[in-house]
């Protein structure tokens, strides 16, 4: 079997066709139950979905498709007057939670890397919510009203965002109210960034530390280049979770417009919802990925790496 | 000692020295970290003493944290409005088959992805990509068309069909993280192999399976989890809009109707000593998660190493 390495030899080219057939259909054979239910549940339906978001759908004995063009799309945003605003708070939401969420995963994880006692505990409390945090559970706890802080007075933020426009204050305020079911969404973020830290070679900050830099400085310096691809996962992770969490008023109203015979609109009309969200969401991932790609930093990170690696010290394997 | 060495000394020991955190840094570090690990698992230390509440305390306004009594009634409520045995029983047929193809799917088609190359790969990483990023409530309409065709609707096959074909909860993550593991497996170990004999398959059921563990254990536990606690799809393939069909339910489920079911087991007057209320709530919520949170306590370890033994961090 050609390696991957033999295979890309020029040499190899022509003496290798017969292999690399064999490879060609070896990889088929691996991928193929995956590429069946992608290409039938994923792509198939996707596309069923846009022919659905652009007709009305009837379920009248059996399913009834007339095409409509973008009436379902005109009719979201203009006879709905719940959906625009709900995609409305989602961005909204979007924009004030990722920062907070990753922010804190990090800062999480820059204490829970440092030499403290207890970290396995401290680590199984965080993690924690990653397990037992499904929409009915939090369902629950807000009823209760254990979502927000304890002891954080209310009235006191209620006072102080009141000085601020509506629009700045009521999402913050929703934030506060619900700030621990927040906090809940970072389990997975923290973990993801204490494995990027302890990929930091202790040697690049022991070199910081000889030149000179103070804990501040290489913070910046060395830490926060090094963990900037994981800045980025943790964003899209976080985005995508959000996205698909049970809490998502918009899901619950993708559903109902399906399923809830009270108050559904069809299938067309759910359709074009769910693809109106969907391009939220990938707008969403879209600025996550401009903002935060490496541009010169991964250089400066490899730069690190190499030196290291010159020095002999650092050995990872995989570079 | 001098004065000067004295207040030296001092100084490292409160502000650290070149090897060690000072005192102060320490006291800090702790500061944030136990009030935030206290505000994580505020809500579930409310969850347990308040399903531990006779009535007469939830109305009390003095009885905060300490129940006056220990009323384990609560839990016996809460038990038969769940159907609790029943439900966990089903419960766990929903989350353990599907988890299992799954994992064993979505570690082929990783190790394909990163063992070999072939035409269209690129495409077909991009659509994997596509169906992790994108909200699944894209396909949701035309799937569920199609599982009433093929009248899955309300079986345990509607999740261990998908599953078996990679498209389970979750599965592209599945798939991106045995794609990562098995990118990391030094080729040379399957070339040995396949030079000691084995096939292509061989080598991957005796040597790269084998060699994955920590990305089949993460796998497992994480779909065992999702499946578990995924209520959005499980409601749509179980067909509950249409009708109850097959029987099937989660606890998940079961505590999202809690109110109605409740209701229809003990007579509700606005004034009847059986009405519903947060004690008996919070009963069935906490009942629901303990088979999870068992779970994770024994499997603490394996958990909290998932992510760095994934290799999701890996480059």
């Amino acid at each position: 079997m050609a390696s991957k390495k033999r295979a890309r030899n020029p040499h190899d080219k022509h003496r290798l066709s017969g292999r690399r057939l064999r490879e060609w259909g070896y990889g088929y054979v691996f991928i193929l139950p995956w590429a069946v239910g992608i290409s039938v549940f994923f792509l198939y339906a996707c596309a069923r979905s846009i022919q659905y978001a652009l007709s009305d759908v009837r379920l009248t004995n059996g399913l009834s498709i007339t095409y409509q063009g973008f009436a379902n799309f005109v009719n979201i945003f203009t006879t709905d007057n719940t959906f625009p605003v709900a995609l409305m708070s989602f961005a909204t939401g979007l924009i004030l939670r990722v920062p907070i969420i990753v922010a804190f995963a990090l800062i999480m994880a820059l204490l829970l890397n440092s030499k403290i006692r207890a970290r396995a505990l401290f680590r199984v409390v965080f993690f924690l919510p990653v397990i037992i945090a499904t929409g009915p559970v939090m369902d629950e706890l807000t009823r209760q009203g254990v979502a927000s802080v304890p002891m954080v007075n209310q009235a006191t933020i209620g006072a102080l965002l009141g000085t601020l426009p509506q629009w700045i204050g009521e999402p913050i305020q929703e934030l506060f109210s619900s700030l621990i079911l927040i906090l809940w969404y970072s389990g997975v973020q923290i973990l993801i960034f204490i494995a990027g830290l302890q990929k930091v070679p202790k040697d690049v900050y022991e070199a910081a530390r000889i030149d000179g830099a103070s804990a501040w400085e290489s913070f910046w310096k060395v830490t926060l280049p090094t963990v900037k691809p994981m800045i980025l996962l943790n964003a899209v992770y976080t985005i995508v979770a959000l996205a698909t969490s049970g809490q998502n008023e918009i899901i619950t109203m993708i559903y109902d417009n399906m399923f809830n015979s009270a108050v559904r609109r069809g299938y067309g009309y759910a359709a074009a919802m769910a693809w109106a969200y969907a391009l939220v969401v990938s707008a969403a991932l879209a600025v996550a990925f401009l903002l935060l790609r490496d541009k010169s930093d991964r250089k400066v990170v490899y730069e690190q790496r190499r030196i290291v690696m010159k020095g002999g010290y650092y050995n990872d394997g995989k570079q | 000692m001098t004065a000067s060495n004295k207040a030296l000394r001092a100084k490292r020991i409160l502000l650290g020295g070149n090897e060690r955190r000072g005192l102060l840094l320490n006291i800090a570090v702790y500061a944030l970290l136990i009030p935030i690990a206290f505000i994580f698992i505020y809500p579930i230390l409310y969850m347990l003493t308040t399903s531990l509440m006779p009535k007469e305390d939830l109305l009390d306004s003095y009885t905060k944290w300490i129940p006056s009594s220990v009323y384990l009634k609560n839990y016996t409520d809460a038990t038969l409005t769940l159907d609790y045995w029943k439900s966990l029983f089903k419960n766990l047929q929903i989350a353990i088959l599907p988890t299992i193809a799954q994992t064993l799917i979505c570690s082929m088609a990783g190790y394909g992805f990163a063992r070999y190359k072939f035409p269209l790969k690129t495409m077909w990483m991009g659509v994997l990509l596509l169906s992790f990023l994108l909200p699944p409530q894209l396909t949701i309409m035309p799937n569920y068309v199609l599982f009433g065709r093929l009248q899955l609707t309300g079986k345990i096959w509607a999740f261990i069909v998908p599953a078996l074909l990679g498209v389970g909860f979750k599965a592209a993550l599945c798939v991106l993280i045995f794609y990562n593991f098995h990118r990391q497996i030094p080729s040379s170990l399957i070339e040995a192999a396949e030079i000691d004999g084995a096939t292509n398959l061989g080598a991957y059921f005796r040597i790269a399976l084998p060699l994955s563990a920590p990305a089949v254990v993460v796998v497992v536990l994480f779909s065992f989890v999702w499946y578990w606690n995924e209520t959005y799809l499980t409601q749509v393939y179980l067909g509950y809009a249409s009708s109850r069909v097959g029987g099937l339910t989660t606890l998940m489920l079961e505590l999202g109707k809690f109110q109605a079911s409740y209701e229809s087991i003990y007579s509700v007057l606005e004034a009847s000593p059986n009405r519903l209320n947060d004690a008996i709530r919070m009963a069935g919520t906490m009942i629901s998660i303990v088979p999870l949170l068992l779970v994770y306590l024994v499997l603490q370890r394996q958990f909290i190493e998932s992510v760095d033994k994934a290799g999701i961090t890996g480059e």
